[in-house]
């Protein structure tokens, strides 16, 4: 049995400072109790001879350098995993919230995890359908990608989120190996209660593992929610062999909270007070997506982020995008323009779309569509601002007819109903009704053959 | 050894007190799990030790091993087609010791220690060697005859010598008895600290270029054997696309991939792609002339900034075999907020954007390493580092990029617009340069053509031009523009569509030699030629751009081969017929 520390001596922000300890090591899990017998967990994050700084996830109020004790436990955190997690529902740091009783197994984890061997890793290059057009036709969500929405504060991102989970999986052939891992931080309380009655609408509760810490939940608990989400999807892709999907919402309460330990810790800020290692931070979050060999299962990551200010520069954004494998950005003036999904297809990309579409994947003409629809489409934008200077009637035919593509694209090729599930078929023969409102000549990214055959 | 005990941990940083003997730069394992680390400051109080792997679990007490020496690689045969992390511990072994993760303290050894090497001796008892002489040939796969060398720091006479045979790595091929008496055992193997430079004999001009079979690259802003090139891109703009593509169709003999904080999925692609793709020149899969060092992000921040010296050590050691090394760093801003980061933990005063003020020569130190030597056997060998940049919000005016810029000679510029209208490589010709465009003038206009360099200003003129008058366009439209100015838009749009846009997916344009590029080029301004005689006679480019001559023109990159001239010519005489198409109808 471990030592009981009684008394800390001092109390800062979200720290403790316990002094006269001898075997706290870095990264281990504190069991804190205080007020008689009141329970809070901590982590040792930075530890010397004689003293170790402890944060306290549940944050530090109530506590006093005299009313609470402090023992080490000697391990990481670690949470118990099995496939009965399946259906529950459990706070930011893994405990059961739905009266169900804890998890029992054998099985622990330490939700730290550990980096992937890129040896060990399979390429991802199986698709997955989500019926959306957008997604499909431009930015192929692949299995074992992190493929992050950009969103902003207002636009449909949770219904886009719930709209992928319900039509990729469970709509069609029910697979029965896919599951739903749900991470919520800093959300409100509404959003929660939004999936929630989505995944019980859809029939999909059985298969989805919530995680939740809500916005008036404590902040220090969000920066170990994803990694506690993550440990369990690992768990059940690559040793229940399941297909799970990973929702983590949002990404920007995690960084904020990361943010606000930093500097309790009195750390140098980079960017915007963000700590110098949110790069790294997120990596570790991020790079836990994909497929390792030996194993059936996946893990594919749709996180949500929203941009402060629609700022796709803002340093959230801006690593996230340097780490993940593309990203769908929601675009506020389609969405007044009434528009759903008002997917900004320009700065989307799917990294892993090229080796996942094409022929023995989607259809073999879908690359070269797919290329072309971007680049009309940019040009679109080009006519446009042209436009708005000289006036419509003083483009050049061509430009017209861009015009008239452009708004097609959008009224009939983005916009479709959150109910909606487009087979990608549907999803091609849209693109090419659409560049058929374009002369042949200016298809330059399609395949001669191709433009034959299809056009 | 020495040993110390660990007094504080922070991260990745831990603090050693009383103990004041080890050595700054020395290699030491830490702790139980013997964790690779290194120490970083030495003070009468304590000394400041950066742990290569993740520290959880170390607490003060713990004890730290030194090893006497500093953080080196070992280079032998062995390092071909193999992957390493950013310490040189090859990923595959760790992969068969620990699993799906990479685990802690796992003790493998950087090269297969037990593998029988067929070595052919090229030395005899009583031979004078010097440092750097090459005393031995050993095949290392299909492609690269690795050549063993005396250590830089060794050189006397050769007292003993094995029989040609099968050896391992670390069995004594000779022995050389120093000026001294001293004798020294000469192995395959030999160990180099990985932030020193190897020695050479001396550096040479850069005078030929590396061939990619990117148009943009050889033909625009071509890169020197032994020269430096940065490629800034914000995310999405295909900076890994780019390096990807240098990486498989360069001529250097050997390339060394860094994955340096980037994805995980791109390292398993790079494995899985080289092996299947196959090397133009050599027909061998291009794995067999490529390194991997892979620190991707969520491995260890210490070893991301280590990943850098030992990727360009080992290029060093090949260069030294009289070998052309060309070096993909992707990317050195991961590298530079891997030293930002560490330089927080260590309270270090932050310079520009909370990166440590030593950033300038930590970049130029590591870009000065590439270079056109004589290595100290006399033989002709380069580094060539072709280093991305990921700016912060795809902004270049950030710390890495304009210190970066400082010490490279070609500036291959990612283009946000560009990559958003999947015009790809999104480099974008305006604000891209390459220094060694005079220093390469005599080869291009030597092996090529002699008329290459007229014909790359000339395209490059075109598409200023079309820049500045896009300019006006913006404002009142291109219908008000004159004849010759429209007809200069029309090429300017044959050029980037038709030449400069390259289709890394196409079997045929993923790779295009020198002498289809210079036919391309050629032809596009031979119509830029005729059209422009059409329009001195007025007459009307309205007409003239109708003729579909132009988008036959844009699809030549797929419609011709690779190795023959003939349908060039096709090309000119269907210029001609346009040609005189126009002038029989105006007649």
């Amino acid at each position: 049995m471990a030592i009981e520390y009684r008394g800390i001596a001092k109390v800062s922000g979200p720290f403790i400072v316990v002094e006269g300890v001898s075997d706290a090591s870095f990264d281990e899990i504190v069991d804190i109790r205080y007020q008689n017998g009141k329970r809070k967990l901590g982590r040792v994050v930075e530890c010397y001879e004689n003293r170790a700084v402890v944060q306290v996830f549940e944050g530090t109020n109530d506590l006093s350098l005299s009313n609470t004790s402090v023992r080490f436990t000697g391990h990481p955190m670690e949470i118990a995993l099995s496939k009965d997690m399946l259906g529950r529902e459990f706070n930011g740091v893994g405990e059961p919230i739905d009266g169900l009783g804890d998890i029992v197994s054998d099985i622990k984890r330490n939700v730290n995890g550990e980096p992937l061997n890129p040896c060990e890793r399979e390429y991802p290059r199986n698709y997955i359908q989500t019926g959306i057009s957008a997604i499909d036709g431009l930015m192929t969500l692949i299995r074992g990608q992190k493929l992050p929405i950009f969103s902003g504060n207002g636009l449909p991102h949770d219904e886009l989120a719930a709209q992928i989970v319900t039509q990729s999986s469970l709509g069609a052939d029910n697979d029965e190996n896919f599951v739903v891992v749900f991470a919520a931080m800093g959300v409100k309380y509404d959003v929660a209660e939004f999936f929630r009655r989505k995944f019980r609408e859809t029939g999909a509760m059985s298969h989805v593992v919530m995680f939740l810490n809500l916005a008036n939940d404590p902040v220090i608990e969000r920066i170990i929610t994803p990694k506690v989400a993550l440990t369990a999807a690992e768990y059940l892709a690559f040793e229940e062999n399941m297909h799970v999907l990973v929702i983590l919402t949002d990404m920007t309460s995690y960084a904020e909270a990361l943010r606000e330990v930093s500097s309790a810790k009195g750390e140098i800020p980079s960017r915007k007070g963000y700590p110098g290692y949110l790069y790294s931070e997120f990596a570790t979050i991020y790079e836990r997506a994909g497929i390792v060999k030996g194993s059936k299962g996946s893990v594919t990551q749709v996180p949500i982020l929203t941009m402060p200010n629609d700022d796709i520069t803002h340093p959230i954004p801006d690593l996230t995008g340097y780490i993940t494998e593309g990203q769908i950005v929601l675009d506020r003036e389609l969405h007044q323009k009434n528009i759903y999904p008002p997917i900004n297809v320009l700065p989307s990309l799917s990294r892993l779309m090229k080796d996942g579409i094409g022929e023995g994947y989607t259809r073999k003409d879908h690359k070269d569509v797919a290329n072309q629809v971007f680049s009309c489409y940019a040009h679109v934008g080009e006519a446009r601002s042209l436009a708005s200077v000289i006036g419509e009637e003083e483009l050049s035919q061509m430009d017209q007819k861009y015009l008239k593509f452009g708004k097609a694209f959008e009224q009939e090729f983005l916009c479709q109903s959150k109910e909606e599930n487009r087979s990608m078929d549907e999803t091609l023969a849209l693109c090419w009704k659409l560049l058929r409102m374009l002369p042949k000549e200016e298809l330059d990214r399609i395949d001669t053959k191709l433009l034959e055959e299809y056009y | 050894m020495i040993q110390g005990k660990i007094s504080g941990v922070n991260g990745p940083v831990i603090y050693v007190k009383d103990q004041m003997d080890f050595m700054v730069g020395e290699m030491v394992y830490v702790g139980n799990e013997k964790l690779v680390g290194e120490v970083i400051s030495v003070t009468t109080e304590f000394t400041t030790v950066e742990v290569y792997e993740d520290t959880t679990g170390l607490k003060a007490g713990d004890i730290v091993y030194g090893t006497g020496s500093a953080m080196a690689v070992t280079l032998g045969p062995g390092i071909i087609s193999n992957i390493f992390d950013g310490i040189e511990r090859p990923l595959g072994e760790i992969g068969k010791k620990t699993g799906k993760y990479i685990g802690r303290g796992v003790s493998v050894t950087s090269l297969d220690e037990e593998k029988l090497w067929d070595t052919t001796m090229m030395i005899s008892v009583n031979d004078v060697v010097k440092a750097g002489q090459i005393i031995a040939t050993v095949p290392e796969g299909r492609a690269v005859v690795h050549k063993v060398m005396i250590p830089p720091d060794i050189s006397g006479k050769v007292v003993s010598v094995v029989e040609n045979g099968q050896y391992k790595i670390w069995d004594t091929l000779a022995v050389v008895e120093d000026r001294h008496g001293e004798k020294h055992k000469i192995t395959m193997a030999q160990k180099w600290p990985i932030r020193v430079p190897r020695p050479y004999a001396s550096r040479s001009y850069a005078n030929r270029p590396l061939i990619t079979g990117q148009r943009i690259i050889d033909s625009l802003f071509p890169l020197a054997k032994g020269g430096t090139a940065a490629i800034p891109g914000g995310f999405g703009t295909g900076k890994t696309m780019t390096q990807h593509q240098l990486a498989k169709w360069s001529d250097a003999d050997i390339v060394i991939y860094i994955g340096c904080g980037e994805r995980g999925n791109e390292m398993t692609e790079v494995l899985e792609d080289f092996k299947k793709l196959v090397d133009p020149r050599t027909q061998n899969p291009l794995l067999d002339r490529t390194v991997l060092i892979a620190n991707t992000s969520n491995m260890p921040v210490a070893a991301r900034e280590a990943s850098i010296y030992t990727g360009v050590t080992l290029a060093e050691y090949y260069r030294d075999m009289g070998y052309h090394v060309a070096i993909m760093a992707d990317s050195t801003s991961r590298w530079a907020e891997a030293l930002r980061e560490l330089s927080g933990r260590l309270e270090e005063m932050p310079a520009e954007e909370g990166f440590p003020a030593y950033l300038a020569s930590k970049l130029s130190s590591f870009y000065e390493r590439a270079g056109h030597v004589n290595t100290l056997s006399q033989k002709e060998g380069s580094i060539t580092i072709i280093g991305a940049v990921s700016p912060q919000g795809g902004d270049f005016s950030e710390p890495v990029t304009q210190n970066t810029k400082r010490f490279i000679r070609c500036f291959y510029a990612l283009d946000k617009s560009l990559a958003y209208a999947r015009h790809f490589p999104a480099i974008q010709w305006l604000t891209s340069y390459s220094e060694y465009v005079d220093d390469l003038a005599t080869w291009y206009n030597k092996n090529v053509d002699e008329n290459f360099m007229n014909d790359r200003n000339e395209i490059l003129r075109i598409l200023t031009e079309e820049s500045k008058l896009n300019e006006i366009v913006k404002l009142i439209g291109s219908d008000v523009l004159p004849d010759d100015q429209k007809l200069t838009l029309e090429i300017a749009r044959v050029i980037r569509l038709g030449f400069i846009q390259q289709n890394a997916f196409h079997k045929v344009d993923t790779y295009v030699p020198l002498r289809k590029q210079f036919l391309m080029m050629e032809t596009i301004l031979y119509l830029y030629k005729k059209a422009a005689a059409l329009v001195k006679m007025n007459m009307p480019m309205s007409y003239i751009r109708e003729h579909s001559i132009f988008d036959h023109i844009i699809a030549m990159k797929y419609d011709t081969p690779n190795d023959d001239d003939q349908p060039f010519e096709t090309y000119r005489k269907e210029i001609d017929a346009f040609y005189d198409h126009f002038i029989e109808t105006n007649a």
